[in-house]
């Protein structure tokens, strides 16, 4: 069976090509020309290249990706500065599974009509919390600290080993609207991963806002790594799986 | 798929394995022909026509999306994580903790049996079913079906809202023209309303039936299922009553099975492959071995297991069984059959272990090899010691056979105005004589309770969707009788109505909530003062304490010869899937997908037979041909499994549903109809046509070949008692300091590791389908499968030694080795797969960029790579199931076993707060938790008192490919039978 030949197409050449060699054309560009085009395409190349990687480096940083700092538009102007700061309520009468489980956990309606029950019940600002309360619907509230998929962080093993709300979460006592203090990029977590010892504190002070340490730091935190046994785990599986 | 040359055939391979010197093994008749196609298939990196493209949307569709993609591809790196919302309670449940599981224990009736399980939860979606350790059914394990029944839970197949001739209706509409129909039947005392229930052992259902038939004293109540028919019958027969034959296997020294599949499914068929493992293993210095007789009809995993087995037709099966009754119980055997080694070998054997011997007959077998089955056992003293005979299980036990009958009957003579069927499905597992998709429209009014609008449900005007057992209260005995109380795990997730709720309707109380009509049921029984705390404490374990079936004391008779059945050149045995049963989890798409034992064959049946027999009938693999018997006929391809008796067919029920769901339609063939009711177990007069064109099947037989390499280590336990160390000679050890770690390197916390029983493991599968719920392991479907592009993580090789017509098979599970030395590492150029410190072998999905170097390097091939995006991102019942804490992958990344590392952590971070190491049989792997056999040891190798440890120091140990200096983490303690030597090399 015969194929038809479609590709590379045949090429022919015209008469009027041929005619077209007759003219003569003074010369323009010197030889030298050539080198320089190459030069400039490769040096396009490589400085866009340079440009690119580093604009791509600096957005990958910047707040505007990592959403450090960024404070979200929540159903509720909920003040940490005021419950934590004013009132003096510890972290743990909301954030209930920060103990035992791998989620810190956001508090049940409930836990805010147990006060709000009896004071500022006709508050407007309020009105949201009363209304999940009556028609039995979640608050929405927007997700601030939002790791990837693939990261499995534990809230309880963290706590228990002596590493205090502050360390990653801020001064939240002086927050009027929450923020991400942290910009929770893998070399973040990883920094502390490896030196441990920086950054640990006694387990009383786990909740403790603007904790000093009763010795200085370096003594102090090898004495805690070492006391809570501290591990420095960098595999890949502590985290991803 | 392989031509054969003509030169070779099954007897120059029967003389070329005689003569070849050591041990050879094979994983199918192809390789061990080494066909030229099968040559072909070794060499070839890709399967052929895999370069091909033969998706709907042509090349150059394909090639301008992909230009799109490409030109688009960096851009997704700026792309901004999605805002994530947190939607708390308004008012916490008690007891909950978000982000921790809970286990609630439940139980999941299979075939009637219930499996006593426990329920992993998160935020109270159900997502993993684990064994109930304190059950004596289970013992922490389960079998397939229930550890694939979180699937069926979530099946977006289901029913999912009331209908009247196809027409959406509310539940209290019907339940408005029920009473309505009701109240008119109760002038006639109900004479016109029947019932068609599955086989009922639940005692709330019972009880809630005889409530019925008080009410309508004139209503009929028939069962049908289907499964079960020869062992209830055959009880009567033997007996004169119905009793429930429960087996001690670890009592027994000596096994007899006439095609039973006893470790494969089955009543009791966890605890029955425990028990029997126990007495099989040789950890721990023990020396002895019982001993395993099979006879078969067609081959099983668990015939695969024997010591002896003998390849029988089924007609032959009723000869042979009469005379080893007669050879048994004192008789004189006659007979072609009883002149066998096999059969004299057996005879002695069981008449030396009298009261320590079991003959079990195949749950697919008929009432009278399960008469003559009681009746040795009787003869040989077993009855009270390894056989129990305790009372029937079944709350009304009777002939289902002659139930169908009555129904048809009464359906023909227009007496059925009401038709009730609550679940099964008996217009496609009833045998096509019935008739029943015909006669059911003889009823007035049929209303169908059913998970699916299935075959039934098409001949059904109302059809109420059931609720699924972990949707609902309910109670039901395990294969002992012991009762589980089931509780539901999740509010019916679209809105069904319980058998219970259905019973319900026929009462003064028709809203009565199942919650009470369990516990009321259970009040009535327990009447004590304290019925509130025991009834509590039978909710949280999941099962009454002692309340196994009481013994009861009986005599079997030698049942009345029955006319033999005449053999024929061509017979056909038909059997129940082990996986989809006999149709009621075809929709089940981790069923279909997972290889049948033997067949090692996925999303199909198959016209199995002997090479011997596709050679005389010129078939070959794959041939489509019509299959007829008595004038009806039905299609399927060919498939050569050696071990089928020549001049024979074997094909398996379940397949070829015609109203199954996206995953059960149109998989298989229906063999149901070849079937008649007065043979339900074999045909003869079996005609075969080749229709001369090719069906393909996606069998996983020849994937991931290991090249000859003698992975399976082996011997008898006269080879074991005369050099106990014989296996570790079989290849060569590298010397110890060859390794690419660093040389001071140690695992100075956790190291750690598994060891695999071959003695123990049978084959079963339920260590695949516990992976895959637990790792969200995506399912492929066939075509992906003919591209050897299944994602299990963990597979069960099935090799092959010995008589190539009768050969002997050995099961081989093998996941993820964590080699020391791993050769994937070294050639990964993105470090995506690396050594952690307790020597784990990490895959971080998000490195990898799908080269698969790794998978080419990795001599063991257990590395899957996600071609397609396999994972169904779109169904929203499906996310449910999902493992919270296993990544779901995408498309273009590899993934592998990873030891549960999510286990591992789990445990880590709960000894670690409690300032200890994690203690041996805290981290159970999924597989581990599944076997029923035992056969898997994990834990830490710097432990020495740790099971897994002792396992590795046991003289049967070795490493898979060792030879390589992989320095795998996985190994294997070699399997050990123990055949008779009076026998020889017959069978």
């Amino acid at each position: 069976m015969g194929v038809r030949q479609v590709w590379p197409p045949r090429v022919e050449i015209s008469d009027t090509l041929e005619s077209a060699r007759q003219y003569v054309m003074s010369q323009i560009f010197k030889p030298s020309s050539n080198a320089t085009a190459r030069m400039s395409i490769i040096l396009t190349v490589v400085i866009a290249g340079v440009l690119g990687g580093a604009l791509f480096e600096l957005i990958a940083d910047s707040n505007y990706a990592t959403r450090q700092n960024n404070i979200r538009e929540q159903p509720i102007a909920f003040s940490h500065a005021h419950h934590v700061g004013s009132m003096g309520i510890e972290c743990r009468y909301c954030h209930t599974g920060v103990e035992n489980s791998q989620h810190a956990l956001v508090p049940p309606t409930k836990t805010c009509m147990n006060c709000h029950s009896q004071i500022w019940v006709n508050s407007p600002t309020l009105e949201p919390v009363r209304e999940s309360y009556r028609t039995n619907q979640s608050i929405k509230w927007q997700k601030v600290h939002d790791l990837p998929d693939y990261v499995y962080f534990n809230h309880s093993i963290h706590i228990n080993k002596g590493v205090g709300c502050e360390t990653c979460h801020g001064r939240v006592d002086t927050m009027p609207l929450m923020y991400q203090y942290s910009n929770l990029e893998m070399r973040w977590c990883l920094n502390c991963h490896r030196n441990p010892e920086q950054y640990v504190r006694p387990r009383e002070f786990i909740t403790k806002m603007g904790y000093e340490p009763a010795e200085p730091q370096e003594i102090l935190g090898p004495k805690l790594v070492k006391e809570y046994n501290i591990q420095k785990l960098e595999t890949c599986s502590t985290c991803h799986r | 798929m392989t031509e054969q040359s003509d030169s070779l055939n099954l007897e120059s391979v029967q003389k070329r394995l005689a003569q070849a010197t050591g041990k050879s093994y094979w994983r199918s008749l192809d390789e061990l022909f080494s066909t030229a196609g099968f040559q072909e298939f070794l060499h070839r990196e890709f399967p052929r026509q895999a370069a091909e493209w033969i998706d709907d949307d042509g090349r150059r569709n394909f090639l301008k999306i992909m230009g799109a993609s490409l030109a688009l591809a960096g851009l997704t790196g700026c792309v901004k994580q999605p805002v994530e919302y947190v939607m708390p309670y308004v008012e916490e449940p008690e007891k909950l903790l978000a982000g921790k599981p809970v286990f609630y224990a439940s139980g999941y009736p299979v075939a009637g049996l219930v499996s006593p399980i426990l329920v992993e939860t998160h935020d109270f979606r159900p997502t993993k079913v684990e064994g109930n350790p304190e059950h004596p059914a289970s013992l922490g394990a389960t079998d397939v079906p229930t550890q694939a029944s979180v699937l069926g839970l979530y099946d977006p197949d289901r029913l999912q809202a009331v209908t009247y001739l196809d027409e959406a209706r509310s539940y209290s509409s019907f339940m408005l023209s029920f009473l309505t129909a009701l109240s008119q039947q109760r002038a006639s005392a109900g004479a016109g309303i029947c019932i068609l229930t599955e086989t009922v052992t639940s005692p709330t259902l019972g009880a809630q039936m005889q409530e019925v038939l008080k009410q309508f004293p004139a209503a009929k109540w028939y069962q049908w299922d289907g499964q079960g028919h020869g062992r209830r019958s055959g009880a009567e027969l033997a007996f004169g009553q119905y009793v429930n034959p429960v087996y001690k296997f670890d009592q027994a020294d000596v096994v007899f099975s006439i095609d039973g599949n006893f470790l494969g499914s089955g009543p009791g068929t966890v605890r029955y492959a425990r028990d029997f493992a126990s007495r099989r293993v040789l950890r721990g210095g023990v020396t002895t071995q019982s001993r395993f007789y099979a006879v078969e009809a067609s081959p099983t995993s668990t015939g695969s297991k024997s010591d002896h087995r003998l390849p029988l037709k089924p007609s032959q099966i009723p000869v042979f069984t009469r005379a080893l009754a007669a050879a048994v119980s004192g008789g004189q055997a006659s007979g072609e059959v009883s002149t066998s080694k096999f059969f004299q070998a057996a005879v002695k054997d069981l008449l030396a272990a009298k009261g320590k011997s079991i003959v079990i007959a195949g749950e697919d077998q008929s009432a009278e090899i399960h008469a003559l089955v009681h009746f040795m056992n009787q003869a040989l003293e077993n009855h009270g010691k390894t056989v129990l005979l305790t009372a029937p299980l079944e709350q009304k036990a009777t002939d289902q056979y002659a139930d169908l009958k009555a129904l048809v009957a009464d359906l023909n003579g227009g007496k059925v105005d009401l038709l009730l069927i609550i679940g099964g499905n008996p217009v496609f597992t009833a045998p096509a004589e019935f008739n029943l998709r015909g006669n059911f429209q003889k009823a007035k009014t049929r209303v169908r309770l059913g998970l699916y609008e299935d075959e039934t449900a098409e001949v059904c005007q109302w059809r109420i969707p059931e609720t699924h057992p972990f949707e609902q209260w309910s109670d039901g005995p395990a294969y002992d009788g012991t009762m589980s109380i089931m509780q539901p795990l999740i509010a019916p997730l679209y809105g069904g109505k319980s058998a219970h709720n259905m019973l319900a309707a026929f009462t003064d109380t028709p809203e009565k909530p199942d919650y009470l009509l369990v516990r009321e049921y259970w009040q009535s029984k327990h009447t004590g003062a304290d019925f509130e705390a025991w009834w509590k404490r039978a909710v949280h374990d999941g099962f009454v304490k002692g309340s196994a079936a009481a013994e009861v004391t009986a005599t079997a008779k030698m049942p009345a010869a029955e006319a033999a059945v005449a053999g024929s050149a061509m017979e056909v045995s038909f059997h129940t899937d082990p996986y989809v049963l006999d149709g009621r989890y075809a929709n089940n798409a981790w069923l279909q997908e997972l290889p049948r034992p033997v067949t090692r064959l996925t999303w199909d049946n198959a016209v199995v037979m002997s090479e011997k027999t596709a050679r005389d009938l010129d078939l070959k693999d794959e041939d489509r041909v019509e299959l007829a018997v008595n004038g009806r006929s039905v299609w399927g391809s060919v498939w050569r499994v050696p071990g089928q008796p020549d001049g024979t067919v074997g094909v398996s029920l379940g397949y070829g549903r015609t109203r199954a769901g996206r995953a059960g339609t149109g998989a298989g063939f229906n063999a149901n109809l070849l079937r008649s009711a007065s043979s339900p177990t074999f045909a003869t007069g079996v005609k075969l046509k080749n229709l001369g064109e090719k069906f393909p099947l996606a069998a996983v037989q020849h994937h991931f070949l290991m090249e000859g390499r003698a992975p399976v280590r082996e011997g008898t336990l006269a080879e074991y008692i005369k050099d106990p160390l014989f296996v570790q000679k079989e290849t060569e050890t590298p010397p110890a300091g060859l390794t690419i770690l660093p040389s001071d390197w140690q695992y100075k916390g956790y190291a750690w590791g598994m060891a695999i029983d071959l003695t123990a493991c049978n084959g079963c599968n339920a260590c695949v389908v516990a992976c895959q719920a637990e790792n969200n392991i995506a399912v492929v479907g066939k075509g992906q499968v003919l591209n050897t592009r299944e994602m299990h993580w963990l597979r069960i090789d099935r090799y092959y030694s010995g008589d190539a017509a009768n050969p002997r098979a050995h099961f081989q599970p093998v996941g993820c080795q964590h080699c020391e030395n791993a050769p994937c590492e070294i050639v990964c150029p993105v470090a995506a797969t690396v050594h952690d410190a307790e020597g784990l072998n990490n895959m971080v999905y998000n490195r990898c960029v799908g080269t698969r170097y790794c998978s080419n390097n990795c001599p063991y091939k257990v590395r899957r790579f996600n071609f397609l995006l396999y994972t169904d991102w779109d169904t929203e019942s499906l996310k449910l199931q999902r493992n919270p804490d296993v990544t779901v992958r995408s498309r273009g990344v590899m993934e592998k076993c990873s030891f549960c590392v999510q286990r591992i952590n789990y445990a880590k971070i709960m000894a670690e707060k409690e300032d200890r190491r994690v203690k041996d049989g805290e981290v159970i792997t999924a597989c581990q938790a599944t076997c029923p056999a035992d056969a898997i040891a994990f834990g830490d190798l710097n432990d020495p008192e740790s099971k897994v440890s002792k396992w590795k120091r046991e003289q049967l140990n070795y490493s898979l490919l060792g030879e390589l200096n992989t320095r795998p983490r996985v190994t294997y303690l070699a399997e050990i039978r123990n055949p008779n030597p009076a026998v020889g090399e017959e069978s």
